[in-house]
């Protein structure tokens, strides 16, 4: 919701008074290294003690306050909230400046999750009662299967699961997991939410035909508060897959931007590092991505998978070689609660019923003119087929190759294009097939929009068709 | 038998109603359980705590933070007073000496020897909830509130912005498909509940803000004008809170559509009692639709009919709520089992439809929704 620092530039009032108006679900207070200055966690503390937050959920309730900062200012802490607050003390998650300790603070924030808010939710105390086995947060199972598939291939691994209020992403590069939920990202309830923050010309840029701006904003306020409608109308479906793109698009970007190496994992730093109090960028290595995995109503059920795998290329525009897969009906939270009963049995109904291959994508990274030549290619099939030609900037490609299969590629991008060995440089690799095949896109990285819409109309219209998205 | 669960608003011209009343704090429950209420009665109340000021007396001061407790003239619970001193140095020579004067009235929260700081907290505000429909008290949660029992008439909107609040019916269009104007709305208006047809209009509603109408109730509203009456663009439909000078409640959905005639025939029955009205909506996580309340006594030929959720039946009266069909009333003619594939190529479960103008229709089951009696 917000994020209060001693240093924030708002006036000490102003801290009091935004969280007094926000009415968590919980508060996280972390600040100093143990050892260190106490006075400024100290006064954040005085700060929340000042604004008596209640918590969303019931009138006798105290609010969650986590406190996982400075070990030396925890009586000072627990004087100051003990009372106030369900105050709940943890570890510091900084406790020295060359050490980052996320887990017990996460730990912490799951536990409180699940008693305090989740409890909350109608029908919750029913629910348990029901259960074998302990409730998770969607996006703390399907991170669980997405670390799973990393772990077990060892590769790198993007995975998003996009919902009626969130989309959460995974992303897994060189064993490093990252997880974030972008709440109001979604595809119903969050879907006006959408709009407000690609805005429309985003959203438009997909939609293969000329629609009138209230006429568009009517039909994603209309979905929004009757969020469980389905697209009966083949123009319907269009412009919920465009808004799923942007939906995507953001919440990657937020992941992007939250997946850097300072602040999502435990690592030593050397001492010239410790003067350095820059982020060392984020971990997201697009060339480096490996496999690239959906799930959520819009993706696990479009009416053609290639929409599914169309509308991933689209938002996370992969770079170099890169695999799809898609959840085949939406069952990888239900497998990741299973992996905790049942680890065998959940990875034998992942591999064999959950994912769906769609196929490969083959983008270089760069830009140019439309028009110019991008790329050289040859693609040799195992019944001895070839496929060979060149591709323009714009050009969007799909070759049939199916599951199980694999094609030998051998490829050569123009001078600043770059599919993984630098620009202008070849590239051979055994690309796998799906239920869609390879899809040779030379777009650009990042996708170039026609200025007018006439012509991105004209665009939308020719890559739907390369790609067979859609019956007319 | 085939059912299908799609919830459905409820449209009825008589129920009996039961609404908690709820303190946002725990305090005190001004009636007891049988009393009489009627909307505006305060039925309980509680005081919020204070805003708070913080001022740095060791900054001001020049002394150390453990020391402050020393040159405190007001003490932790002590009442203050605009500009009164609470804290000061002595020195030897009184030209030297500094002081701390509070900047609000009110009293002392905390003094911090860890950080110096004095945190003094504005008298309580007072609040206190009304009974919002007049009826009766059927129970009593302590310190809480209390549950109000009501009987009337119950129209539930799909989506509303602004709070509770109350007036007399006012119907300002002839029709249920008529569109309301700035010229419908006169200064004889103000305190009332306007129902305004079909489309509402930004200015529409401005005009009613200007006469200080008490809420408007349309079947449609454009999504543009309603980003023009916020000032921003709505991204989760979670109201009730805005301040917009009036509270408006949507029946249909976004664009130009008719009321539904049951709704705008039940209204203008009720045209000249007052209405009860709040337009706070949340989609998930407890779904909370606007509503129309119209409290009166029962009459002989008022019969309730109990809020069903055995799912939709042949013969059950439905509202399209997707296009094709958006907004176009009808009943249930078929509700085959089998999936089918619509336009859209996805396969989906279906009904048919025999909407008003005796077309048949076939839409996905969860584009429809039924007009609960």
């Amino acid at each position: 919701m917000d994020v209060l620092a001693s240093n924030d530039g708002r006036l000490p009032h102003e801290k009091i008074e935004r969280i007094r108006q926000l009415r968590p679900d919980m508060v996280l207070q972390s600040g100093g290294t143990d050892g260190g200055t106490v006075s400024h966690v100290v006064e954040l503390a005085e700060f929340i003690a000042a604004a008596d937050p209640k918590p969303r959920f019931g009138t006798g309730f105290k609010l969650p306050v986590i406190y996982a900062g400075n070990k030396n200012a925890i009586d000072d802490i627990t004087r100051i909230l003990g009372e106030k607050t369900a105050l709940t003390v943890t570890e510091n998650i900084r406790p020295t400046l060359e050490k980052e300790n996320l887990m017990p603070a996460r730990h912490k924030i799951h536990d409180l999750f699940l008693e305090h808010v989740m409890a909350q939710a109608p029908g919750y105390r029913k629910l348990i009662s029901w259960c074998g086995a302990d409730i998770m947060p969607t996006p703390g199972a399907v991170g669980l299967i997405m670390q799973t598939i990393a772990r077990k291939q060892g590769i790198n691994v993007v995975g998003v699961d996009i919902g009626g209020a969130t989309t959460d992403v995974f992303s897994v590069f060189d064993e490093v997991f990252n997880r974030t939920v972008s709440a109001n990202l979604g595809m119903s309830y969050s879907i006006s939410n959408v709009l407000a923050e690609a805005g429309l010309e985003n959203i438009a840029r997909w939609i293969p035909f000329d629609i009138d701006e209230g006429d568009l904003r009517n039909r994603i306020k209309n979905k929004m508060i009757r969020p469980t409608t389905i697209p009966q109308l083949l123009d319907e479906l269009k412009l919920e897959q465009a808004i799923a793109r942007e939906a995507l698009r953001l919440a990657f970007i937020q992941h992007k931007q939250l997946a850097v190496g300072l602040k999502g994992i435990a690592k030593e730093r050397t001492l010239s590092d410790v003067f350095s109090q820059e982020s060392d960028g984020s971990l997201i290595n697009m060339m480096e991505l490996d496999l690239l995995v959906g799930s959520g109503g819009v993706l696990s059920h479009a009416p053609r998978r290639q929409q599914s795998m169309q509308m991933m290329i689209d938002a996370f525009q992969p770079e170099g070689v890169t695999r799809l897969a898609v959840d085949s009906i939406f069952m990888m939270p239900h497998l990741g609660v299973l992996s905790t009963v049942n680890e065998t049995a959940a990875t034998e109904v992942f591999e064999k019923d959950c994912m769906i291959y769609l196929g490969t994508c083959v983008a270089p990274r760069g830009k140019g003119k439309k028009g110019n030549q991008v790329l050289s290619f040859e693609i040799e099939f195992q019944d001895g087929r070839r496929e060979d030609g060149t591709m323009n900037v714009g050009d969007l490609r799909h070759f049939p190759l199916g599951l199980n299969e694999t094609a030998k590629l051998r490829a050569t991008p123009a001078k600043g294009w770059d599919l993984g060995h630098g620009s202008g440089k070849p590239v051979e690799a055994v690309i796998h097939g799906g239920v869609v095949g390879i899809v040779l896109d030379t777009r650009g990285r990042p996708i170039q929009f026609a200025a007018d819409r006439p012509a991105q109309i004209a665009d939308t219209v020719r890559w739907n068709k390369a790609t067979d998205q859609f019956p007319v | 038998m085939a059912h299908s669960y799609t919830p459905g608003l409820r449209v009825t011209p008589f129920a009996t109603l039961q609404r908690r009343r709820i303190l946002p704090l725990k305090g005190e429950v001004t009636v007891r359980v049988g009393d009489l209420v009627s909307r505006d009665t305060v039925v309980a109340r509680t005081e919020l705590p204070g805003d708070v000021a913080t001022v740095n007396v060791v900054n001001r001061l020049g002394i150390e933070a453990h020391q402050i407790e020393q040159y405190m003239v007001k003490k932790v619970g002590d009442s203050v007073a605009t500009d009164e001193l609470i804290a000061e140095t002595r020195p030897f020579f009184k030209f030297l000496k500094s002081t701390v004067n509070s900047p609000i009235d009110g009293t002392v929260e905390s003094v911090s020897t860890v950080t110096g700081q004095v945190i003094l907290r504005r008298p309580p505000k007072p609040v206190a909830v009304t009974a919002y429909v007049d009826g009766r008290v059927i129970e009593e949660i302590p310190n809480e509130g209390v549950v109000v029992e009501t009987q009337g008439a119950f129209i539930q909107g799909i989506f509303g912005i602004g709070g509770e609040a109350w007036g007399k019916i006012r119907r300002v269009v002839e029709s249920h498909d008529s569109v309301a104007t700035p010229s419908s709305i006169s200064a004889d208006m103000e305190g009332c509940v306007l129902i305004c047809g079909s489309l509402v209009s930004a200015d529409t509603i401005k005009r009613a803000i200007a006469v200080k109408a008490a809420g408007v109730i349309a079947g449609g509203i454009h999504a543009g004008d309603l980003k023009d009456l916020l000032g921003y663009d709505l991204g989760v439909a979670i109201t009730g809170t805005e301040r917009i000078g009036t509270t408006i409640i949507v029946t249909e959905g976004f664009g130009a559509i008719a009321m539904a005639r049951r709704t705008f025939d039940i209204l203008s029955s009720c045209e000249g009692m007052v209405a009860s009205i709040n337009g706070t909506t949340q989609i998930r996580a407890g779904v909370q639709r606007p509503e129309i309340i119209v409290s009166r006594p029962p009459s002989p030929s008022d019969t309730e009919v109990a809020a069903s959720s055995a799912g939709l039946q042949i013969g059950d009266p439905v509202r399209v709520i997707r296009e094709p069909y958006f907004g176009r009333l009808g009943s249930v003619s078929a509700l085959p089992s089998e999936l089918q594939t619509v336009e859209s190529e996805t396969r989906v479960r279906v009904l048919e439809v025999a909407l008003e103008d005796g077309e048949k229709v076939i839409v996905p089951r969860a584009n429809v929704e039924s007009i609960a009696l």
